[in-house]
């Protein structure tokens, strides 16, 4: 489904992913772990299509095309969501409002029907179930005035209606407290299928409690450094990050 | 290149899509102003003494004034004398009834969106349609004349009731009270007259749909509301010119007069040629409007999207006379390229309770200047008067400026007046999260903007908001790609 192949990324003129490699398959979870400051969070951002930072060697290629070469919203209709870790607030735009834009620009694209008000509205109901979000909070602006839990509820929400391929979440337990983590990684499970994939990106295990990874990446310095499986993660948790960097150091 | 800077390139190629004309025989004055002007557009419309007597003293007023600097706007000195002060479709007969009315004039409105077929109309909204120097049609008129309202063009309401035009023309807006309302006061040719009477609430919207047609002419229109006792009125006013190279000067008045426990709703939509890319052309919107709540518990509300004109210089206000009176100022101005607009509001409360409210919201993109100018002042007499204002500013790229000069007078120390303000920048992340979510650029930014204007475009009545909402993203947007 997805396949990195020696992607190297800069903001600023400062080089960030230093030639990350990895491959997806349908119905798999993928989680993303390192320190701060390692790149994780460019990682999502490049894959989505953020125009600040700029690939300057290697390439993606997502079921038989060419991500890199796809606009933000092109990548957004062929399937690629990204949980924000911060979602941005649009003052006087509802988010109901706001995502029968954007359900109705990705159906067009894919060659559906747009969604009249009553579809539109059955589809939210029964979407809203599956994460628990209450609909006045659908009515208020997007995101403004949202409390963290909140905002990280309504992007998986989002995530229900539009359906992706591949779907990235980007640190979306900081600033949860346990209960609404449990709220959203349920969303998450629920949300999983063997057609699609999931990326989860975070700084610490307690997420992979709820959403269980399939494989578990460390990127360190822009790379990934090591690979393995769910038990990587507990490790990890254990013995914090030194011990890989010393291991890099010896090797 | 920023996505920022990106985007704003982007918005800078929308074409105006009003700006054809129609070849139409008119029937014009020389270019130029001077007595013998005003005393044959006078003549034209074969006026009584008395309004020919009015606009003469309005004219020697007007040639003693200077033309107004401290408006926070640039552009070339007008030379007054090479503008034609009337113009007018040549019509055969004086139509009498709608089916009389030349095809070409009708088909020029039907192309604007504007139907002066009655049976065509889907909702209640009656027009008066004024091309140029001249009212071409009302509808409407003899279903609303059964409640005993009168509404039809300026020049006929001086025809027919000349009394109420006396009593009220100049009351609100006397002639000498600015420069341009001088002009207008001396050399004005039509508009609309409305007139509701005693208790009654009018039961369609009324509208006046202005187009410039002919080139090197000003528009001068006058439009009188006179709201009696107890009624109630929506009116709407719409606008359109052609794209010429030359600046074309619009200088209208509008007076209101709301009397005891009245209300009058007045909204605009404002979208003359604003000039290309480059700033050449575009219309000199330079326009004085004021509403009088003359009696107690009496209501005014200005709502107004304005979208186009190369200058905007216009403050439409509200006396607030008779205690416990109320006044409005809804307001989202957009400007793009070289646009610059003046605009606000001035509340002066002079009853007993009264109260106003003021929301302005700016939108500036390319190398435009938004400013807007109020002023809130509480007299002597007005004890517990109270005032709201918030001023938004919304800018989009790094070229353009937004300007707030609020100013607050206030005389009696029971006043509570309130300003809040704030200016934001439409953010790429704003714009990056609309298109993860799928939704391409152009919309992203139309929904954004919509959200920012939404508290004043919810004041529009609704046919209008529909078309605001899609004027206002076409305003800021150009082709994409």
């Amino acid at each position: 489904m997805l396949k990195i192949n020696n992607l190297h990324a800069s903001i600023e003129g400062k080089d960030i992913l230093k030639g990350i490699n990895l491959e997806i398959k349908p119905g798999e979870v993928h989680a993303i772990m390192g320190p701060n400051g390692s790149g994780k969070s460019t990682l999502a951002s490049v894959l989505a299509g953020r125009e600040e930072y700029e690939v300057t060697a290697g390439s993606v290629d997502y079921i038989d095309k060419d991500l890199l070469e796809l606009a933000p919203e092109e990548r957004a209709r062929e399937g690629i969501f990204l949980a924000f870790q911060y979602p941005v607030e649009i003052p006087g735009v509802s988010t109901t409002n706001f995502l029968k834009t954007a359900v109705n620009q990705v159906r067009e694209a894919r060659g559906l029907d747009a969604l009249d008000a009553v579809s539109f509205l059955k589809e939210m109901k029964a979407k809203m179930k599956l994460v628990d979000i209450d609909q006045a909070l659908l009515s208020r602006a997007l995101n403004e005035g949202f409390s963290g839990g909140e905002k990280k509820r309504n992007e998986i929400f989002q995530m229900a209606m539009l359906e992706p391929k591949l779907s990235i979440l980007d640190e979306t337990d900081s600033g949860l407290d346990i209960d609404a983590l449990r709220i959203v990684a349920d969303g998450v499970n629920k949300l999983k299928s063997d057609s699609n994939a999931t990326i989860v990106v975070t700084h610490y295990q307690r997420l992979l409690d709820y959403i269980v990874p399939d494989f578990v990446h460390v990127l360190y310095k822009g790379k990934i450094v090591k690979s393995g499986t769910k038990e990587l993660a507990l490790e990890l948790e254990e013995k914090g990050y030194d011990w890989i960097k010393e291991e890099l150091a010896t090797a | 290149m920023s996505k920022d800077d990106h985007i704003l390139e982007e918005f800078t190629s929308k074409e105006y899509e009003h700006g054809w004309y129609v070849d139409f025989e008119a029937d014009e004055a020389p270019k130029g102003i001077n007595e013998e002007i005003i005393r044959f557009i006078s003549a034209k419309k074969e006026e009584p003494e008395w309004l020919l007597e009015w606009r003469l003293k309005a004219f020697r007023r007007w040639t003693e004034m200077t033309e107004p600097d401290w408006s926070n706007v640039n552009y070339p000195a007008i030379d007054y004398q090479d503008i034609k002060y009337y113009s007018a479709p040549k019509q055969k007969e004086k139509p009498k009834s709608l089916d009389e009315i030349d095809p070409e004039l009708l088909k020029t409105f039907e192309r604007l969106g504007i139907s002066l077929n009655e049976q065509k109309r889907l909702t209640g909204v009656a027009v008066d349609a004024v091309i140029d120097s001249v009212s071409v049609a009302t509808t409407f008129k003899e279903t609303l004349s059964e409640l005993g309202i009168i509404f039809c063009s300026f020049s006929e309401a001086v025809q027919d009731h000349p009394e109420l035009v006396k009593k009220y023309l100049g009351s609100v807006v006397p002639a000498n009270d600015n420069y341009f309302s001088a002009l207008n006061s001396a050399v004005f040719s039509d508009g609309s007259f409305c007139y509701i009477p005693k208790g009654v609430r009018c039961p369609m919207e009324l509208s006046t749909y202005f187009r410039i047609n002919a080139a090197n002419t000003g528009q001068f229109e006058r439009t009188l509301i006179v709201a009696d006792e107890g009624s109630y009125v929506s009116y709407l006013e719409g606008c359109t010119a052609p794209m010429r190279d030359e600046n074309q000067l619009h200088a209208a008045v509008v007076e209101i007069h709301a009397a005891k426990d009245a209300e009058v709703k007045y909204s605009t939509v404002q979208n003359w040629y604003p000039g290309n890319k480059e700033g050449k052309g575009g219309i000199y919107n330079f326009v004085t409007k004021r509403a009088i709540c003359a009696g107690e518990n009496s209501k005014v509300s200005w709502t107004q999207v304005e979208t186009g004109s190369a200058v905007t210089w216009k403050y439409p206000s509200c006396i607030l006379k008779g205690d416990n009176s109320q006044g409005e100022f809804y307001s989202v101005a957009v400007t793009n390229n070289h646009q610059q607009a003046d605009t606000g509001t001035k509340m002066i409360h002079i009853g007993k309770n009264t109260r106003s409210r003021i929301v302005s919201k700016g939108i500036s993109a390319g190398k435009s200047q938004n400013s807007y100018r109020g002023q809130v002042h509480v007299m002597k007499r007005a004890s517990n008067a109270r005032n709201f204002s918030q001023c938004d500013s919304l800018l989009m790229g790094d070229k353009c400026g937004a300007h707030t000069f609020p100013y607050i007078d206030v005389e009696n120390n029971s006043a509570q007046v309130e300003h809040e303000a704030t200016t934001s920048k439409i953010g790429e992340d704003q714009i990056f999260y609309c298109q993860q979510r799928g939704i391409d650029e152009e919309s992203a930014v139309a929904l954004i903007v919509n959200g920012f204007a939404k508290e004043v475009m919810n004041k529009l009545p609704m046919e209008f908001a529909v078309e605001a909402q899609k004027l206002l993203a076409l305003t800021l947007e150009g082709s994409v790609g």
